[in-house]
């Protein structure tokens, strides 16, 4: 975990420095690059039009909205229930850990508690979609970069978390298993030793991928030093999560704000880097992965009995008033603000999601770098398009 | 056995026939077992997953399927695509893998031409290849291949001196440019002063190897060096615009290329047709038919190098790919010449 | 750029998996891999979903009311239903006649569907069940719309309940015998 060299960055300054003198000597004409909405690069439908002057970026615009389903206008008329089946699919990767939010903001309007064995179980069931999340990203990050390996490891040692959400809650992707005042059933027989035998694969697939793709020479000349975000630029263009924590801001809305779910009573480290650029991204996801394995077994050993739900009428009708509520997302922090006006559906749901603000920074950051830079850069953000586009 | 009494009658165009079906079995049906051999099987093993398996038992039919897939598929042009060039360009491609195929010899009498200069004439035709790219990148109309083509000129230009000036160490040591005599000398050579394996080049000319599998793997555009192809970010590159017999004649001439170095490699570093086989003579006949077999097992050794690097590690950005090309490979096979030169004259 | 170690550990990870892979049992140097890799040949082999598997809902006809809170409850308004009332002979001799309400029409659209089972939860008298059947993929849309009698069959699938981890306080739910 070094900091990079002065010299590798004053190099890499220079060499950019240098295409550039070229380009404006021969006076070549800037190339518009159309990374399009259909793209193997793009997770998803996001189109980013590049003023390219040889190989060097002289402006990058993303421009998204090509996955925009109207959640936000959809809430207004459904119930609070069928609000719950929608928002499981704008982050489809960490399913779980969407409808938490949501959830709580709206408890805090009933002024409705869970029972503290729903808190906990809803908070292993977080900490694994994060770990089915970032998994992914660990795969897709060699992918980018080139190489095909480890996406298929990714994939196969998720199917052991992916398997585990499926048996708890019934579905692998959009499991729709919280509900205001609890969950909605408890954990089958046999699932917390299944459960801990999962976190010890991934523990295993961590490893694996360290000796894949972190140790690689070609993984850090690809990624040290490209893309690097100071704190304070990151900071001003809302960025949230483990790009942020990888620029050293040490802000983890679990540990610095957590409501509803039991972090506070678990022993874990937030994982910070100083250096800010791709490979520091991808250094504090995987050691975030680790440490959520770890959080996993502590609340597996530590689960308290008890009921999963409180008491809550059937028909839900939440009080009138607003209430925000963010927590820590695989991809960032994402919060609802919901405003009731005493009806059986919301009045407005405002969905704050991470991605979103995570690539309003690639204008500012895809100055002047090279081609395949755009992709590493990207690959690093990481983010969900369903989760940009709601 | 009589093969060569045979061969020395039969008629001028029957000898043609022969080896015109010997260098398209050489060519085609060392791409297939290539491909089905690794890309199919031993890459899926390494990502945990078994591969094709439904045509043919354990998918050995696949690459009969694809071909059949790719044949019965429109040929597409891009409109404002130059028809000649895009057209002609896997033919330029796949002809410099078929150039390239004569030099290599199977056997003491199982050689397509014994030329005297034959390691030179290799290396001068595989630089065809490269005009065939470019021609693919430009004539596709289209951004994406544009950047590809362009990347892959610049590419592989800059890793054919590593490849010419590993050869030059083997060139020294084995005092000739012939490749039949280049595998008589490690065959009939002694390792401090003991002939039960012959000399195999690769015992001293060790960095000569690394370097000129380095650079045959620049030069087919493999993974880490497949800025061109860049499957993340330019689609397929070059190839791009192509669908149907074109692509296919790509896919083929991608492998088979990767074959034939591999034969090349293994004539001049890993003794080529010769095997240490104990009371066979280096000029027996039995070698016309055991020598295409070894070099089969060798070319399969060294394409599964290839491949286990393909698809192990991450790709190097262009800027990186030419500097370790001009910056570290060419000064190193330069020390290794110079080094090579002096125990040359000293031994 | 001269570290090579990193490189070479990348190609043990791939290189390992790929032994393993060929020879899964660490005892016998039989290469066999088909057992080795971690995919499931689909037609011959089929891996069984867990039971609470989110794949069919199947219909238990005697408890259905035609309530329509599941039809009214659907995000999706997949589910379509039609019912009369009948009078039903008494329960006792010499009482009255009672209405009931009988099913006519009973179809999901499994196109609509989103499987999010909002409907299985709120039926209040348990005649909605989940199975986890996924194979009942169809050449022709309009015959993903099943019926009543489809629908019960789906209900020979339904897995009995599963008992919960310890410490938890909820009870087993009975799936009614078909």
């Amino acid at each position: 975990m070094t900091a990079i060299s002065d010299r590798d960055q004053l190099s890499y300054i220079a060499a950019q420095a240098a295409d550039a003198r070229v380009n404006v000597e021969l006076e070549t004409e800037g190339m518009t690059l159309n990374i399009g909405p259909q793209h193997p690069a793009t997770h998803g439908t996001l189109r980013i039009v590049a003023k390219l002057d040889g190989e060097q970026v002289i402006a990058a615009d993303p421009i998204m909205g090509y996955m925009h389903r109207g959640y936000e206008k959809l809430a207004e008329v459904r119930t609070y229930p069928q609000v719950t089946t929608l928002i499981n699919r704008i982050d489809w990767v960490g399913s779980f850990a969407n409808e938490v939010p949501f959830v709580l903001a709206a408890e805090k309007l009933m002024e409705v508690e869970a029972p503290p064995r729903a808190a906990w179980i809803r908070t292993i069931l977080f900490e694994m979609s994060r770990i089915a999340n970032i998994s992914l990203f660990l795969g897709d990050m060699g992918l980018q970069v080139g190489a095909v390996t480890p996406a298929f490891f990714a994939f196969r040692d998720r199917e052991h978390v992916l398997n585990q959400i499926e048996a708890a809650t019934g579905g692998r992707f959009h499991p729709n298993f919280d509900r205001i005042g609890g969950l909605k059933d408890d954990l089958p027989a046999g699932w917390i030793t299944e459960t801990k035998r999962a976190m010890k694969k991934m523990r295993n697939f961590c490893d694996e991928i360290e000796g894949l793709l972190q140790g690689n020479e070609i993984f850090e000349a690809r990624c040290r030093g490209i893309g690097v975000i100071p704190a304070d630029v990151g900071l001003s263009y809302g960025l949230s999560g483990a790009n942020i924590r990888a620029s050293g801001v040490d802000w983890d809305t679990r540990r610095d704000n957590p409501c509803g779910l039991v972090h506070n009573e678990l022993d874990w480290k937030v994982w910070t880097h100083p250096d800010g650029d791709s490979f520091a991204r991808f250094w504090v996801r995987l050691q975030e992965v680790r440490e959520s394995t770890k959080m996993v077994d502590q609340l597996c050993d530590g689960l308290p009995s008890g009921p999963v739900m409180a008491k809550v009428p059937r028909i839900i009708k939440v009080p009138a008033g607003e209430a925000y509520v963010e927590t820590e997302n695989p991809l960032g922090v994402m919060g609802y603000y919901v405003v009731s006006k005493g009806d059986l559906t919301p009045y407005r749901v405002k969905i704050r999601s991470a991605s979103f603000n995570n690539i309003s920074i690639t204008p500012w950051l895809l100055k002047g770098v090279y081609v395949p830079d755009i992709v590493t850069i990207l690959g690093s953000l990481y983010f969900i398009l369903g989760d940009i586009d709601r | 056995m009589t093969d060569v009494a045979i061969l020395g009658e039969l008629a001028y165009w029957q000898q043609t026939g022969i080896r015109v079906g010997a260098g398209l079995a050489a060519v085609l049906l060392v791409a297939g077992t290539l491909v089905y051999l690794h890309l199919f099987k031993l890459v899926s093993f390494m990502q945990s997953r078994l591969g094709p398996m439904e045509a043919g038992p354990f998918g050995s039919l696949q690459l009969l399927a694809e071909v059949g897939k790719f044949l019965q598929k429109e040929d597409i042009f891009p409109r404002k695509a130059d028809r000649f060039v895009f057209a002609a360009a896997p033919f330029v491609v796949l002809m410099s893998t078929f150039l390239l195929v004569v030099v290599v010899p199977g056997g003491p009498d199982a050689w397509f031409i014994n030329s005297e200069i034959g390691i030179y004439l290799a290396m001068a035709v595989s630089s065809v290849s490269v005009i065939g790219i470019l021609m693919a990148g430009w004539g596709s109309a289209s951004k994406y291949s544009l950047l590809g083509g362009l990347r892959a000129t610049g590419q592989l230009i800059a890793y054919e001196l590593p490849l010419i000036l590993a050869v030059i160490g083997v060139v020294i040591q084995a005092e000739t440019m012939n490749m039949q005599a280049i595998v008589r000398a490690q065959a009939e050579g002694e390792i401090f002063g003991w002939d039960g394996l012959g000399n195999p080049y690769i015992l001293t000319q060790f960095v000569a190897f690394a370097i000129f599998m380095i650079a045959m793997q620049a030069e087919l555009t493999q993974t880490p060096f497949d800025m061109p192809i860049a499957e993340s970010e330019l689609v397929t590159g070059y190839m791009t615009e192509y669908s149907g017999m074109r692509f296919l004649l790509f896919f083929i001439g991608e492998f088979a290329t990767a074959g034939v170095f591999s034969a090349i490699a293994s004539v001049l570093f890993l003794g080529g047709w010769w095997a240490p086989i104990p009371g066979l003579d280096f000029d027996d006949n039995i070698w016309n038919l055991l020598g295409p077999l070894v070099m089969v097992t060798k070319v399969v050794i060294l394409t599964f190098l290839i491949f286990w690097f393909r698809f192990t590690f991450p790709r190097f950005r262009e800027d990186q790919l030419q500097g370790l090309a001009w910056k570290f490979l060419i000064p190193l096979s330069l020390v290794n010449i110079a080094v090579t030169a002096v125990f040359k004259l000293a031994f | 750029m001269g570290l090579v170690p990193g490189l070479i550990k990348g190609l043990g990870v791939t290189g390992g998996t790929m032994l393993r892979t060929i020879f899964p049992d660490p005892k016998k140097p039989i290469p066999n891999p088909v057992k080795g890799a971690e995919t499931v040949q689909y037609p011959h082999e089929k891996e069984a979903p867990p039971t609470r598997a989110r794949g069919v809902i199947a219909l238990h006809e005697e408890n259905c009311t035609a309530c329509m809170l599941c039809a009214r409850e659907c995000p999706d308004w997949c589910i379509y239903i039609e019912g009369h009332k009948e009078k039903a002979p008494p329960r006792r001799a010499g009482g009255k006649p009672r209405q009931v309400n009988a099913l006519d029409r009973f179809d999901i659209d499994f196109a609509l569907c989103m499987y999010c089972g909002i409907c299985v939860e709120v039926c209040p008298f348990e005649a909605l069940f989940w199975s986890p059947e996924y194979e009942f993929s169809e050449p022709r849309i309009a015959d993903l719309l099943h019926d009543k009698s489809r629908l019960a069959e789906w209900m020979e699938t339904v897995p009995e309940f599963e008992p919960y981890e310890a410490g938890s306080e909820a009870k087993v739910k009975k799936v009614p015998p078909t």
